[in-house]
């Protein structure tokens, strides 16, 4: 399906897929870094040293990141949050997947009315301004790792939801479904079997353009002290904790923060770049 | 005929953006009474007549769907219940008492974003592939891709602290420029994806044949942009203030927790992390109606503006 404009058209794409190829490598290289990184270090994100606070990055004692207020290595505490902000956001994501995915593919395939009533259901949850709900749940069920992954996987899947549901309706009427549908599979297996499999590119793309989407809402809400609690790290409650230690202390803040803009630029990038390769029609120009 | 269209259009909007909100205020309200914990429970116990006086005197005492239906009754005459952390202030005084400077940076913001976004992506697009346009393009990956709690501490530490040429905090100064930070700060996404959108759709735009027949004519290229693009152009826009606005309000909340701001944001984390249920259950209610009003809105002017949406 993506055959045709892989080939051919201008130098373009070859510039599009530098930018997707240096994205990739950029953040293998941050998540190998978060998984390694913290065996090398003599420290851990927890202990702190009161004789050892508010050290400049350095090379001596392998203070590559400095330390905080409290004395904790922020090499290790910030490759810790690295990991915590990427776990946070893999499992959102994929819960936000299933989500849109199985609602999309249902409304796409069933059409109609049905089709109409769901997507007019999207078109109003789309426009409600979700993070205060996400917000009202933590602030009634308490800090909850779990609950953290599932309300941000049930904000995240509306966009998810109406792709895959524009995809379905095309796919609905190839011949491989009637056929299908001739010989008497039933609807549900149809959807599953038939249908689902040949929405892999699409759902690849815009998986690329979610997890950015859930990592910004965790780390937003850890820099309210909403998400991750202490000792605990991730992106968002180290930038919380560099804002109040930037006057004297600014590596507290500039290395989390630019960490987490890397981060998110890349899959941006990532996210863009495969979505102009794969689908022409959705390009910008 | 054609005006009767819309206005059956505009009231049917209205009336299913009713149930959305209801849905909402009770959704709202559900999760604040399934809850672990009451709102009063601290470290120490307290006695048990205490506790009963206290459940009695905000009548959590009742049966939930009379509980709801007193709020529902109160809400309705914009009564949005008494505060359990701000003893002797309602919500409503306190969330009226915030509004007015969070509602004006917001409009503020979105004013500067329409601009400057529109202005750049015009640019971009009639330049497409140039200096200009790439420029224009990855500042607004940029734009989209660097969260505002990264932004606007940075933009502190340098034009505030190391420059000197903003004031750092909200309540060491009464001048306007105080008002610049938080402006500029909430605008910057927004002017990305405005700067986007409207890059992709004047592009689209002045490849059509209506764009050529205009130039065939010999109009300048100032002239079609001015009487003939930009108007289709900036149609799909509308379409995006919704989210922007939400967008805005979400911002607003991580720039006034930063720079000091007293406004609905700050009041909003304040009570998120004091647990006071009622506030912030007035909050939600609040920010929901605002953003289903304003969106309710722009969809009805849409629908004036092209008759093609009303018939969806």
């Amino acid at each position: 399906m993506s055959m045709p404009a892989m080939s051919g058209q201008h130098g373009r794409h070859r510039g599009g897929s530098r930018i997707v190829v240096v994205a990739i490598s950029i953040l293998c290289l941050i998540f190998l870094a978060a998984i390694v990184g913290p065996l090398f270090s003599p420290y851990t994100y927890l202990d702190s040293d009161l004789d050892a606070r508010l050290i400049e990055p350095t090379r001596d004692a392998m203070r590559f990141f400095g330390t905080d207020d409290l004395g904790r290595d922020l090499f290790v505490r910030t490759l810790m949050g690295v990991r915590i902000s990427l776990a946070v956001a893999l499992v959102a994501t994929f819960v936000s997947l299933v989500i849109g995915v199985v609602y999309g593919a249902i409304a796409g395939y069933v059409g109609g009315k049905v089709d109409a009533v769901m997507m007019r259901l999207v078109d109003t949850l789309y426009a409600l301004p979700f993070i205060f709900f996400v917000i009202l749940l933590m602030v009634y069920f308490g800090q909850n790792f779990l609950l953290i992954f599932v309300a941000i996987g049930a904000v995240n899947w509306l966009d998810m939801a109406r792709i895959v549901r524009g995809q379905t309706l095309s796919l609905r009427e190839r011949e491989f479904v009637e056929s299908a549908r001739l010989i008497g599979v039933s609807p549900a297996r149809i959807i599953f079997r038939h249908i689902m499999p040949n929405l892999l590119g699409v759902v690849v793309v815009y998986v690329t353009l979610t997890v950015p989407q859930a990592i910004l809402i965790e780390s937003f809400m850890s820099f309210l002290g909403l998400g991750i609690q202490e000792p605990q790290t991730s992106l968002g409650s180290l930038v919380n904790n560099g804002v109040r230690h930037m006057e004297n202390a600014p590596w507290i803040l500039l290395i989390p923060a630019s960490l987490l803009a890397l981060i998110l630029m890349c899959f941006n990038f990532l996210g863009d770049g495969l979505r102009d390769q794969l689908d022409p029609q959705e390009q910008t120009e | 005929m054609q005006q009767r269209g819309a206005l059956r259009f505009a009231l049917t909007r209205l009336l299913s953006a009713m149930p959305t909100l209801f849905l909402i205020i009770v959704l709202a309200f559900m999760m604040m009474h399934a809850a672990p914990g009451g709102p009063f429970d601290e470290e120490r116990a307290m006695p048990p007549e205490t506790a009963a006086n206290i459940a009695r005197a905000y009548h959590l005492d009742e049966p939930l769907p009379q509980q709801f239906m007193r709020y529902f009754g109160a809400l309705v005459q914009g009564d949005l219940g008494p505060s359990y952390r701000y003893p002797g202030y309602s919500v409503a005084e306190l969330i009226s008492g915030a509004m007015f400077l969070s509602l004006t940076l917001g409009a503020l913001a979105m004013l500067c974003a329409l601009v400057v976004g529109i202005a750049a992506g015009v640019v971009a697009a009639l330049r497409k592939h140039t200096l200009i346009d790439r420029l224009v393009t990855g500042l607004a990956m940029m734009g989209i891709s660097v969260p505002l709690f990264v932004i606007v501490p940075i933009f502190v530490l340098v034009f505030a602290v190391n420059l000197g040429w903003l004031p750092a905090s909200w309540s060491g100064t009464d001048s306007r420029i105080r008002y610049l930070l938080p402006v500029i700060a909430l605008a910057l996404p927004q002017i990305a994806y405005v700067a986007r959108l409207t890059r992709g759709s004047m592009i689209e735009i002045m490849n059509s044949d209506f764009i050529r027949t205009a130039r065939a004519q010999g109009l300048d290229t100032l002239t079609i942009v001015r009487r003939h693009a930009l108007r289709p152009a900036l149609l799909p826009l509308l379409s995006y203030l919704g989210p922007a606005i939400a967008a805005v309000l979400t911002g607003s909340v991580v720039v006034e927790q930063i720079l000091g701001i007293p406004g609905l944001g700050q009041l909003f984390v304040r009570g998120a992390l004091n647990r006071d249920y009622t506030l912030v259950l007035g909050i939600v209610i609040f920010y929901a109606t605002l953003v289903i009003a304003l969106n309710l809105i722009v969809d009805i002017v849409y629908g004036f503006l092209d008759p093609r949406i009303r018939n969806r």
